[in-house]
């Protein structure tokens, strides 16, 4: 019996090119208004949107919102939200600030510069900031306070916890080995960026090649040949060209300089070298991935996205809820602690403010991603393009000379018209929510 | 013989409204027990008690004559009771095969959800339920009624259930769909379940239960044999609240 429904639907036809592709439209939409916005910048700063060295600036500023973005996707899908963000963020700030300045210098007394400083502070950041998300879902699941007030709450305790933890003092200057986690600080250069550029790409065609073997292997429908190779190149050739638009941007000549002197070489003249992938960047690849791969292949994620579209069923099946809430706030709490690195690092001084209106940042950018406020759908994708569109924008408007005021209204305005065109377009193909 | 299942003295109040007042129901291997009554009578807030959805104020739960204790939804699969929901408790969003294995998913040996193992699995079952189903990789929302309720139905009976708890479980379904869930009842019940049946559908009961428990406002009204009442009498039961006069004592 079960052979005849395989086989049935194995030979299903195909509708068309997009049916052969299998191609999530929303994000092609996605990506082609972000192409459009990209090609209007750039004609209206006559090039100046897009050269190398503007586009490793957005991508720098992207990495911050765009890691917690990620974690905001289950919060949402989960039904719940979470305005505490930019306070949990800038409570590790915090913490991180005065334990390489402070704490691991005056009381554990180790000397400046040491190796430890950095990977220490790091692992303080993370874990004050996953205590935090652990608190709140624990607040959330088993106490069953709306998380709306939990974290709004949140938002009001950490970002004033953070100022007596600082005395409200900024805190600067930071660990060396800690500011190359920021961005331009901390590039892998050119030779390394293609070494990694290929093996990302080897692993996509390999993500794509073992995911058909294991549906040929059941007898499922699959691609057709050209399209999967269609798709892998597309893959291949966007990650080839990101990495040599990173490579292309050389760094500044003045700081190369500095950089061979303090080897106590001298520069060689018309040397020049090119960035190349950005720690940061690698970091919230490294989270795209895992978070992706937790969202699809895991029972926790198979979990939160029950739970999203329908919390009684989820129940019913026996899945712990509230522990799962508590999870994934705990997993909010560590991505903004790993947030509060790259935002520090970048900023490379802890400043009271940092990470204000960072929760709003974060909110848009996964439900421009496709993040449902109803719950049970999206995606991290969706979410990390939504904070690049709105890093581009914000960006875009500033070089075109839009003072602060109206970029904020431009945002704003974006914002609903996204989740708009999102609503008709769920209402076109059928879907519910 | 041990009940399979012995429901004894079970009470459960919502603020005033006593929902379930002291009832009593047992059930053996291989037997259907139909449960009846008006809506609102405290039929499916019994056996939610059984399926660990609602804890009981008072009462007893006994297990091939152990006594236990089921506080939520996993103690009753682990004591291998099995239950179709009235609601159908389907994640919307998710495809049948996800529901079908929602909380007992498959993994490959490194942890990973083994999806493609899952849908062959519920490939092979549905192949067998419902053989006209073909939306594998959809949503269940894009399903029609029949085709969500024969979801609710593979996973109830995929997991070898030894108890096996049916609300109203052809509610949505069309005459074929229902011939065809009576079938597996039958089946079932000759593997040796013990299979409680909420049913509005008297005729139904009366053909495919042993033995019917009628309950009118969270009371039990009286438990008989099924060959031994006409439908009228069963009727009588649900309307008037009291056992037909021939059987009563
Ligand atoms: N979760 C609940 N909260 C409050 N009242 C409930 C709840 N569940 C059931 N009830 C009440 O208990 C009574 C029995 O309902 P139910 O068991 O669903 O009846 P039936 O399944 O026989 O139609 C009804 O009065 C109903 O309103
Ligand atoms: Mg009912």
């Amino acid at each position: 019996m079960p052979d005849t429904a395989q086989r049935l639907d194995a030979t299903e036809p195909r509708r068309g090119l997009m049916d052969a592709l299998e191609l999530d439209t929303r994000l092609l939409g996605m990506i082609g208004a972000f192409v459009l916005l990209c090609a209007a910048f750039n004609l209206v700063t006559d090039g100046r949107f897009l050269t190398p060295r503007n586009i490793f600036n957005i991508t720098i500023q992207t990495v911050s919102v765009a890691i917690m973005a990620s974690g905001m996707v289950f919060v949402i899908v989960t039904r719940h939200i979470d305005l505490s963000v930019g306070a949990v963020l800038a409570m590790a700030s915090a913490v991180m600030g005065v334990t390489q300045t402070w704490w691991l210098i005056k009381v554990a007394g180790l000397p400046l510069g040491s190796p430890l400083i950095a990977p220490l502070t790091m692992l303080a950041g993370l874990a004050v900031g996953t205590a935090i998300g652990l608190f709140h879902g624990w607040l959330v699941g088993y106490q069953g306070i709306p998380a709306f007030i939990v974290t709004l709450g949140g938002l009001l305790v950490w970002r004033n916890v953070a100022w007596y933890t600082t005395s409200g003092q900024t805190i600067a200057p930071l660990d060396p080995t800690f500011l190359m986690f920021g961005g331009a600080e901390g590039t892998l250069g050119p030779a390394w960026s293609w070494i990694l550029g290929a093996l990302a790409a080897l692993g996509a065609v390999w993500a794509i090649w073992s995911g058909r073997r294991a549906k040929l292997a059941h007898g499922f429908r699959v691609k057709p040949v050209w399209a999967e190779t269609a798709l892998a190149a597309l893959v291949t050739g966007a990650i080839l060209g990101f990495v040599a638009v990173l490579n292309a941007y050389p760094v500044p000549a003045a700081k190369l300089r500095r950089m061979f002197e303090a080897r106590g070489e001298v520069m060689p003249e018309g040397y020049s070298i090119g960035h190349g992938l950005p720690i940061s960047v690698l970091i919230l690849l490294l989270v795209a991935v895992v978070m992706t791969v937790v969202a699809r292949k895991t029972r926790l994620g198979r979990y939160i996205f029950a739970a999203g579209g329908n919390p009684d069923a989820a129940e019913l099946s026996g899945i712990n809820t509230r522990l799962l809430t508590v999870k994934v706030f705990g997993i909010m709490g560590f991505l903004c602690g790993l947030s509060a690195i790259v935002a520090q690092a970048r900023l490379q001084s802890h400043p009271n403010d940092i990470g204000t209106l960072d929760e709003l940042r974060v909110i848009a950018a996964a439900v421009i991603g496709g993040t449902a406020l109803a719950g049970g759908v999206g995606t991290i994708y969706g979410a990390i393009l939504g904070a690049l569109i709105m890093q581009s924008l914000q960006s875009g408007m500033g070089m075109v000379g839009v003072d602060t005021p109206f970029q904020n209204i431009v945002v704003g305005g974006v914002l609903v018209l996204a989740v708009w065109i999102d609503i008709q377009y769920r209402k076109r193909v059928g879907m519910r929510q | 013989m041990t009940p399979l299942v012995e429901l004894i003295d079970i009470s459960i109040a919502f603020g005033g409204i006593k929902a379930v007042d002291h009832v009593s129901v047992d059930l053996y291997p291989g037997e259907v027990v139909g449960l009846l009554g008006h809506n609102g009578a405290g039929k499916s807030t019994l056996i939610k008690c059984l399926s660990g959805a609602y804890r009981k104020d008072s009462g007893e739960i006994r297990i091939n004559g152990r006594k236990v204790e089921i506080e939520n939804p996993r103690d009753a699969r682990a004591l291998n009771i099995e239950t179709i929901y009235q609601t159908l408790a389907l994640a919307d969003n998710l495809d049948a095969a996800a529901n079908l294995f929602l909380g007992r998913e498959l993994t490959t040996g490194f942890g990973f959800l083994d999806e493609a193992r899952m849908e062959a699995e519920t490939r092979r079952i549905m192949g067998r339920l419902n053989p006209n189903f073909r939306k594998f990789n959809a949503p269940v929302s894009a399903l029609s009624g029949g085709q969500r309720q024969s979801v609710a139905i593979a996973r109830a009976v995929y997991f070898n259930a030894k108890i096996l708890i049916m609300d109203e479980p052809t509610a949505a379904l069309g005459p074929q769909e229902t011939q065809m869930v009576a079938e597996l009842i039958g089946e079932l019940k000759r593997q040796g379940l013990g299979i409680f049946l909420i049913d509005h559908d008297i005729h139904a009961v009366k053909e495919l239960c042993d033995r019917a428990a009628v309950m009118k406002n969270g009371q039990l009204v009286g438990i008989v044999r099924v060959d031994e009442v006409s439908e009228d009498d069963l009727l009588g039961m649900i309307i008037l609240g009291k056992k037909p006069d021939t059987l009563a004592a």
